[in-house]
């Protein structure tokens, strides 16, 4: 079945009238799966508001203990990595089969890049004893458990992106391969442009991630 | 639909405007706004989603089902954050009788 799928899916599938209808019904699938993930993480970003009113001026002071410059720096790699994966959907739309493959490891790369640096900042946390349990403490607070709650939802978020980030990774590799063998052409992109759609939105996902984690309250803190 | 290719000129023009955007709101955290804080980083990262979904992801040339789907995904989400926020942020306010 999967090798007989694999050759057909360039022509028209039967239930469709044209390819642009076949291409359409694609996006708005993806689109509905990713109206899943919206609603998926607002309920994490709808419990750290509902925990950041309640504690407030702990949140202020553990938020400000994350480094404002590094979660920066990754929002500008991530956003880079957005860039080269439109960039990629456009050589498909235009068929440059090389450029497709180029953008396609660039965007990769820059995801490798994002989860390094990410990899880091929660080996600074661990070194820090800012990781929820037993080891956890935080300097200069009377109440530790709110302050566990606040690190409890930075890994939940923080955590919960990651692992987005490492199946859009999966999927690179899967595009790359496929593109490599010259699978994609101006007439049938489909995949490219599907993967592009889930890459921008774990994009997004970082960019309401970013201010409300680092930056909200640092004004306030120390 | 027919579709739509933009200029890698269009990108990369949206791409230095995500990352000043980046860089302002990192600079206005550092300043006292008070409450406000919270409403211009915010809205920062609105404008940030808005140029990334309009362009990046070709919301701009997509089909009115794409659109409608979305609005409406939009809508679920403030259902889902608005009303949880009615309770906890009115709780307290009136006194409960027998309390």
């Amino acid at each position: 079945m999967a090798s007989h799928s694999q050759a057909e899916t360039p022509a028209l599938r039967e239930q469709f009238n044209t390819e642009a209808q076949q291409k359409d019904a694609s996006t708005l699938g993806m689109w509905i799966f990713l109206v899943t993930e919206i609603m998926f993480f607002g309920g994490l970003f709808l419990a750290y508001t509902v925990y950041r009113r309640w504690y407030a001026d702990i949140f202020a002071v553990t938020s400000s203990s994350l480094n404002v410059y590094i979660g920066a720096a990754n929002t500008v790699v991530l956003l880079c990595s957005s860039l080269t994966m439109v960039l990629a959907v456009r050589a498909a739309q235009l068929g440059r089969r090389k450029a497709i493959v180029i953008f396609l490891i660039l965007t990769l790369l820059l995801g490798g890049v994002f989860l390094g640096v990410k990899a880091y900042e929660w080996n600074q946390k661990y070194v820090e004893h800012h990781i929820p349990g037993p080891d956890f403490h935080f300097e200069g607070v009377v109440q530790q458990g709110p302050a566990q709650l606040f690190f409890s939802l930075y890994f939940a978020m923080t955590g919960l992106h990651a692992l987005h980030m490492v199946i859009g990774a999966g999927l690179l590799i899967w595009l790359i391969a496929q593109a490599g063998r010259g699978r994609f052409s101006a007439t049938y992109m489909t995949p490219v442009d599907v993967v592009g759609l889930y890459w921008h939105f774990v994009d997004i996902i970082w960019i309401f991630l970013f201010p409300l984690l680092y930056l909200i309250d640092r004004h306030l803190g120390k | 639909m027919t579709e739509h290719i933009d200029s890698a000129r269009t990108y990369i023009l949206v791409f230095l405007a995500l990352i000043s955007l980046t860089v302002l709101t990192t600079a206005v955290a550092f300043v006292n706004l008070g409450n406000f804080s919270v409403v211009a980083a915010l809205a920062i990262a609105v404008c940030k989603m808005l140029l990334v979904a309009l362009f990046f992801m070709h919301v701009r040339h997509s089909t009115q089902l794409t659109k409608l789907v979305l609005a409406g995904a939009m809508v679920w989400l403030a259902i889902l954050i608005l009303l949880t926020l009615t309770d906890f942020a009115t709780r307290g306010l009136a006194g409960v009788p027998g309390r």
